[in-house]
Formats: C-alpha cells, sequence, structure tokens
C-alpha cells in the first residue's frame, strides 16, 4: 500500500479554486518536489499535508487513513524562517523534542536523562556541520546555519515524513548546494519520504527521485481563481533532458505573468 | 555642505546638546526665582536652591520633630510597597491572562471582551468604589494601580502573544509539544522580554493612580507629602519632592531594563 495517497484531492477558498482533482500515490522513502509558480497552491499543499487545513473534497490518506487533523510527531517541517526557537541556543533547540516527551508536564529534564539528551544533540548538530555553534542562539548564526539547525532540530524527533518548505529560498547559491547535498544524505541515512515544496525548478528538477509540477492547466485569464492547479507532470527527475526543464519553465512562467 | 538633515552631531557634541536645555531651564529658574524673591524674600512660589536644600535637609536627614521619623525615607518606602506590589501582582496577572488569551481560542473568545470592556473604565471613576470595599488602607491604593493598569497589560501581552510567528507554533507540535508544553517552552519564555518592556511603560501610568490615590486618602507616602505640604503652598518641599519621584522612575525603568538585557540577549539581539 502507497503510504501517502492524494484521492480526487480538492481544496478551495469561498469561489477560489486552488488545487483541484489531484490523485497521485506516494511510496515511502520517495523524495518528492513540488514545484508551481506562486499562487499555484503550493503552501496550500503542505498546509494539507501538515494537517492545518483540511480537504474540501476527496482525500488525503496516510497509510489508508485519512492524515491527522492537526500537526504532530509523524510530519517534521522545515520552513523558509522562523523554524527554530529564538530563545533556545542551538543544543537547546535539538534538545527540545526530547524534553518534550520526557517530560509532558515541566517540558524539561533534568540529570543523566538530560545528560543523554545533550549528547544526542551534539551527534545530531555534528551531523549537519553545527559541531562548532552549539551554545549559539540562532540570531548568531548565519541563514545558512539557521535551516541546518532547523532541520537538525526536526530530525532528531525521527519524523517518518519531512516537509520542507522552500527551506533554501533565502540563501545563497553557493551555500544552497551544500544544503542540497545534506538533505540528499539525510534523506537516504534516515529513510525519509521528503515533500519538498520550491518554486525553483532547477532545484526541483535536480533534487530528489520525483518531481511534481503544480499548474493550472485550465486558465480563465478573466477568472484567474476559477479553476485550481492540477498536477501537471509526475516525473521521475535524475534523467530529464534539458527540453522538459525548459518547457516546463516557460510554461510556469506563463501562469505566473496570468495569475499576477 | 551636506543638507542639514544629513549633519550628525559627534559623540561629545551630543553629550553637549543633550544637556544644554536642563542647564537652561536651571538658569531660567534661577533667576525668576531671583527676581520674585528680591522683591519679596517671603515669597513662596520659586525658592531659591538653598531654600529648596534646606528643606530636603529637614526631610531627608533630620528625624521629624512630631514623630521622630526620618519623614522622605518613610515616604518613599511607603510608596515603593504600594507600586511594587501593585506592579508586580498586575505584570503576574497580565502574564497569565495575556498568554492564555493569545495563545488558546476559547479563553480568548471567553475572557477577551470582558477585558477590553473593563479596560475602558476610568480607574479613578472607581477609585471611590475600591475605598468603600477595601478601606482607606493599603488595599484600596495597591488595588487603584492593579485595576488602572492590568487591563493594558493583559490586552498588550496577548497581542504578543498572537505575534509569535505560526511556524513555531506548528513546528512544537511536530516535535510533540501538547497545548502545556506549548504554552510552557514557547510561549511564556518569549513573552517574558515582552512583559519587561511592556511594564516599563505601565509604571508611568502607575505612578499616576500611586499618587493620586495617596492624594486622597494616606498618612504617608510621596504623592501624601506633596499635597499635605500644598496647603502651605510649600514649594521648596514639593520640587524636591517630583524630582526624587522622577529619579526613582527613572532608576526603576533603567533597573527592569538591565534585567531585560541580561536575562534574554537573544530578544534584544533579534529585535
Amino acid at each position: 500500500m502507497a503510504m501517502i495517497e492524494l484521492k480526487n484531492l480538492w481544496k478551495e477558498y469561498g469561489n477560489d479554486v486552488v488545487l483541484e482533482r489531484l490523485n497521485a500515490k506516494v511510496e515511502a522513502r520517495e523524495f518528492v518536489t513540488v514545484v508551481g509558480a506562486s499562487g499555484c497552491g503550493k503552501t496550500t499543499f503542505l498546509k494539507l499535508m501538515l494537517g492545518i487545513e483540511d480537504p474540501t473534497r476527496g482525500e488525503l490518506l496516510l497509510d489508508g487513513e485519512p492524515i491527522p487533523g492537526e500537526p504532530d510527531e509523524t510530519r517534521g517541517i522545515v520552513f523558509q524562517r522562523y523554524s527554530v526557537m529564538p530563545h533556545l541556543d542551538a543544543v537547546g533547540n535539538v534538545m527540545l523534542a526530547g524534553e518534550l516527551e520526557a517530560s509532558r508536564w515541566l517540558g524539561r529534564v533534568f540529570g543523566n536523562r538530560r545528560r543523554k539528551l545533550r549528547d544526542d544533540a551534539i551527534a545530531m548538530l555534528e551531523e549537519v556541520g553545527l559541531g562548532h555553534a552549539l551554545d549559539k542562539y540562532p540570531h548568531e548564526l548565519s541563514g545558512g546555519m539557521q535551516q541546518r539547525l532547523a532541520i537538525a532540530q526536526a530530525l532528531i524527533k525521527r519524523p517518518r515524513i519531512l516537509l520542507l518548505d522552500e527551506p533554501f529560498g533565502a540563501l545563497d547559491p553557493g551555500i544552497r548546494k551544500d544544503m542540497h547535498e545534506l538533505v540528499l544524505r539525510l534523506w537516504k541515512e534516515q529513510n525519509l519520504t521528503v515533500f519538498m515544496i520550491t518554486h525553483d525548478i532547477e532545484e526541483g528538477f535536480f533534487l530528489g527521485t520525483r518531481l511534481w509540477v503544480l499548474d493550472k492547466d485550465r486558465l480563465d485569464p478573466q477568472a484567474p481563481q476559477a479553476y485550481g492547479a492540477r498536477i501537471t507532470f509526475d516525473l521521475p527527475v535524475g534523467r530529464e533532458d534539458q527540453k522538459t526543464y525548459e518547457s516546463i519553465s516557460s510554461r510556469l512562467d506563463t501562469t505566473a505573468r496570468a495569475i499576477g | 555642505m551636506k543638507k542639514f538633515i544629513n549633519r550628525h552631531p559627534n559623540q561629545y557634541g551630543r553629550w553637549v546638546l543633550g544637556i544644554l536645555p536642563f542647564v537652561l531651564l536651571l538658569i531660567l529658574y534661577v533667576a525668576a526665582s531671583n527676581a520674585r524673591l528680591a522683591e519679596n524674600p517671603n515669597d513662596p512660589l520659586l525658592p531659591s536652591l538653598m531654600q529648596m536644600g534646606d528643606a530636603i535637609q529637614r526631610m531627608a536627614f533630620e528625624p521629624s520633630k512630631r514623630t521622630g521619623e526620618y519623614l522622605m525615607l518613610q515616604d518613599t518606602l511607603a510608596s515603593l510597597q504600594r507600586i511594587g506590589i501593585g506592579v508586580g501582582v498586575s505584570a503576574l496577572i497580565g502574564l497569565i491572562f495575556g498568554i492564555a488569551n493569545g495563545a488558546i481560542p476559547y479563553i480568548r473568545a471567553t475572557l477577551s471582551p470582558l477585558i477590553v470592556g473593563v479596560s475602558l473604565v476610568p480607574p479613578m471613576a472607581i477609585l471611590p468604589i475600591l475605598f468603600i470595599i477595601f478601606g482607606l488602607e493599603e488595599l484600596a491604593k495597591v488595588m487603584l494601580i492593579i485595576v488602572g493598569i492590568t487591563p493594558f497589560l493583559i490586552r498588550d501581552l496577548q497581542q504578543r502573544t498572537l505575534e509569535i510567528p505560526e511556524e513555531q507554533i506548528i513546528k512544537m507540535q511536530t516535535l510533540g509539544a501538547n497545548t502545556w508544553q506549548i504554552v510552557t517552552r514557547l510561549a511564556l519564555p518569549q513573552i517574558m522580554p515582552r512583559l519587561l518592556a511592556t511594564t516599563r511603560l505601565a509604571l508611568g501610568t502607575a505612578w499616576i493612580f500611586l499618587i493620586a490615590a495617596e492624594a486622597i486618602a494616606a498618612t504617608e507616602g510621596l504623592g501624601y507629602r506633596i499635597f499635605l505640604v500644598r496647603r502651605y503652598l510649600s514649594m521648596d518641599v514639593i520640587l524636591p519632592y517630583v524630582m526624587w519621584i522622577t529619579l526613582l522612575a527613572l532608576m526603576i525603568d533603567f533597573l527592569l531594563a538591565r534585567i531585560s538585557r541580561w536575562r534574554y540577549p537573544w530578544f534584544h539581539a533579534s529585535s
């Protein structure tokens, strides 16, 4: 059975159709990159995956059951910004998941258990290349380091699914490349299922195992919200030629202009 | 030459410019005081610096002839105790209800309209009610401060709690946090420095209510003393008292600012 299944999934806000007729199956350990123009429902899809929005029609299934209607431990998340807690240092941020689990009331642990959590957190931080910044607060870290921290914080909880919401959108190209390598490595090591939202088509094209393009295949220029976005391309990636890339790229540009 | 709007005084210049108005005011006062006293040495309205010095000496450093106590110290301690308890209790209530309102929609829906309503009641208008209920003793004065600033603290901290990025609340849940843990490990630590900032703002209002309550019914306190000696037109006591109150307010404000920077460096660095 597929891990994630989209069955005729719709999401509408009043008369605005954001997503329509989404059908897809995703197996465990796939790495799906979702690209699309701004306003084409990428973020809405992510909210459905998190459970903070409900589908208006159709179903979104996790292991054959409707996906839980609120965020929980099965789905880790890294946002573009505000992903880490500004009031905790790097180790504190990564220890957070363990502390919350160990102490339902205080949310803090002490003594030997704390030392154990701290050692685990340090190991995780070293894994993502932050071994030198253990007691730094987020505001003392660069954008790339903050995202490394956010990834470490999410992954120490061992989620089955990792959701990435344009995680590298604000980073410099060189740093972005390092982050790609990091994510690919962790994806393989931890047997994760990854959904990565990005508006960078090139990123979508060369990262991961599967590319979804969210785009409006019916587009009324007078009423761009009348029809929702669908998955217009569902491709295994890594062996696509330059021509496909360019044709998708130009289609998305057309949609972006029409939506304005 | 650069346009005026683009010119900045250097550090030395800033000091001189900053002190200048104080010096001018002082000169103006001394000149006016001298002029009045030259005409009538018993004129009470603009006492000379010497007269004020004598009054300070009498109030602060000599025991009162009637009670044998140091009046200014006694007044200061009484007022500080009232404002300390009043502001402390208000801050605690503000913190609890501000976070609860901001974080939990069901509590917000229940309490927020009530708090908006209460915050619009002019506290001075219910001062008689407070005196009737709580008597003329300490409790009524502390209550006036609490009634006066707590609704503001709650509303402000509610707003600050609502401003915590949604991303962080979602992130907490994906890390396994329950509602209580989101409140105690996310909202509380992030609101603490904002509580200090809001309390600093509320202190000015708290002083107003304290002095008003002391003016109406008290037997000691800085506000009581000012209004007592008003009967004798004792500007030589009133002016130093006002300056002393200002200095106290300044010191409390400075102290809270330092505590905030010391305890919550991340807050000041990121904002």
